[in-house]
């Protein structure tokens, strides 16, 4: 069975009536990698939402399928929900300086999921934060663990937000631009971190980017969305190489030459 | 929580700190027992016995300043802490969830917010009868739409930041993030509200017990002396003074604290 199985997204925002979603279809398999690009105001993060329950339900009209092993998630109460979120389904965001809570310390918000949705002790989940901080690269994890927020570096943080999201060890992954935020070699620290841990713990990876390049670095295979629809998927190589579509030509041409060859 | 140190906050700290200082100590000690009278003593100015005087009971001004600031002291602070206790569950609830419960509450509270407060605090008194513990509950009930109102913003504010978004796709359930992520979030605004919302109930709690409808005789409160006093304003302006220099005190102090808290948060 698929991972993930979206059967005709459309979301429209009841408060100003745009269909921001149109019609998507995707699917990924367990440990798959897929990347989703596409401009500005593509409706990239509003399929994000919609799939991870983020949405606001009151504000938009859902139509669709978004089977998650199966199960339909846009069918299911807040609190079934819930049960996945966090645990069998993690988010990245964009902007590492908000997403952490910052009069919390890190290594609390590290172990906060698993006090949601375990019963491990607090030494059992303090060892667990303590080994996932260790896994995506953040040295001396014990004095990492008592930090707050604004002592950490942009890029520390968001591998404190990976740890958050992976000491759990979710099926999916979703990072919506995790790298948009920081600079070109942390940046590529942080691609190569959520390849290991994919490859590592066989978690499934749904990157967000307006960047076809960096959804190059990391994915096997890609979806282009343009105005809220797919208008082109397959192989990341095959869409860069031969992109069949003219908005995805357009994207390409948009790469910096110098990133096209890396 | 940073507070840069700037005059306002250290002159602020300086007498709050007096102040509370005094009052700690009167509750466990004073020159004289506030309420004890003597008619021998009658309207004394100070003297090296009676550093502030002696009122027309012949009962110690400085016991009885001691004492009352300490009762306008609590009941300032019961004040407020109702009204912020009822203010962080109102606010963090409708800047929570938002919609139209929001809505209903934001209104009403802007209805109280029209109507001069002291107006109102005498309505309820009418109702509760007077006295201490009547005085609180009024003045909490009160206070209630002010805290409300900055908790429910900030809340609002805070909501949409993704370390919110973040939690609820954790899972998290709504009171957990409400109560453990947001709320430690909002005390840096919420601060300096407290210390001017304490300066409003020290000056509530004077007028009403100016206004004879609170603390009531023989307990002092420094409202209540400013009362006694008015009528020895000319034969002995000693009184009227201690009380009104203590009232001024408190207010000074805290005032000087919010603008000190405020002038940093605002800032930044
Ligand atoms: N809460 C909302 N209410 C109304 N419209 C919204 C809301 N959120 C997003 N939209 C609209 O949906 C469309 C898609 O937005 P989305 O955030 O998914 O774009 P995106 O592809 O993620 O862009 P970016 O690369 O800038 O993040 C946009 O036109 C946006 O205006
Ligand atoms: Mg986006």
């Amino acid at each position: 069975m698929a991972l993930l199985d979206i059967r005709d997204l459309h979301v429209t925002f009841l408060s100003t009536g745009k269909e921001a979603v149109r019609g998507v279809d995707l699917t990924m398999e367990p440990g798959q990698r897929l990347g989703l690009v596409g401009e500005s105001g593509s409706g990239k993060t509003v399929t994000a939402m919609a799939l991870s329950g983020l949405i606001e339900r009151w504000n938009v009209n859902m139509t669709g399928q978004v089977l998650f092993e199966g199960r339909d998630l846009l069918a299911c109460s807040r609190s079934q929900l819930r049960a996945v979120q966090g645990k069998d389904i993690g988010v990245v965001f964009q902007e590492p300086m908000t997403s952490l809570n910052p009069l919390m310390k890190v290594g609390r918000q590290v172990e906060e999921v698993l006090k949601i949705h375990t019963d491990l002790s607090a030494g059992q989940r303090r060892a667990r934060a303590l080994e996932a901080m260790e896994q995506v690269g953040l040295r001396s994890p014990e004095r990492t663990y008592e930090k707050y927020p604004h002592q950490l570096s942009g890029g520390q943080r968001q591998r404190a937000v990976i740890a958050s999201a992976m000491v759990i060890r979710p099926k999916l992954l979703i990072c919506d631009e995790p790298t948009t935020a920081l600079d070109v070699t942390v940046q590529a620290q942080i691609l190569s971190l959520l390849r290991s841990i994919s490859e590592e713990f066989g978690v499934a990876i749904f990157l967000i980017s307006h960047d076809l390049s960096v959804v190059r670095r990391l994915c096997e295979s890609v979806c282009v969305m343009y105005k809220g629809a797919i208008v082109e998927r397959g192989d990341t190589d095959r869409v860069f190489n031969d992109p069949r579509d003219e908005y995805t030509r357009r994207l390409i041409a948009a790469i910096p030459k110098r990133k096209r060859h890396e | 929580m940073k507070i840069k140190h700037n005059k306002n906050f250290t002159a602020g700290a300086i007498i709050t700190a007096f102040m509370l200082a005094v009052i700690l100590i009167g509750m466990v000690w004073t020159p004289y027992d506030p309420n004890a009278m003597s008619g021998a003593e009658r309207m004394l100015a100070p003297c090296p016995s009676h550093p502030l005087g002696t009122d027309n009971f012949g009962r110690d001004i400085l016991s009885r300043v001691v004492e009352g600031a300490g009762a306008t002291f609590v009941i300032a602070a019961a004040t407020v802490a109702i009204g912020l206790a009822a203010g962080l569950v109102v606010g963090g609830l409708t800047g929570y969830y938002g919609g139209w419960l929001d809505e209903v509450v934001m209104r009403f509270n802007d209805a109280v917010a029209a109507f001069p407060s002291i107006l109102l605090a005498l309505v309820l008194i009418a109702l509760f009868g007077s006295g201490k513990y009547n005085i609180i509950l009024a003045l909490g009930l009160l206070f209630i739409p002010s805290f409300a109102r900055v908790v429910r913003s900030e809340v609002a504010r805070q909501k949409s930041l993704d370390y919110v978004a973040g939690a609820r796709l954790m899972g998290a359930g709504d009171m957990r993030i409400l109560f453990l992520h947001i709320l430690p979030n909002i005390i840096p605004v919420l601060l300096p509200s407290v210390a001017i919302g304490f300066n409003n109930a020290v000056l509530a709690e004077a007028s009403m017990s100016y206004l004879s409808v609170g603390v009531q005789p023989p307990d002092a409160s420094l409202g209540r002396m400013l009362n006694e006093a008015q009528g020895y304003l000319l034969t002995a302006p000693w009184y009227a003074l201690s009380a009104g220099v203590a009232i001024i005190l408190l207010v000074l102090g805290f005032g000087l604290l919010s603008e000190g808290m405020g002038g940093e948060y605002g800032a930044a």
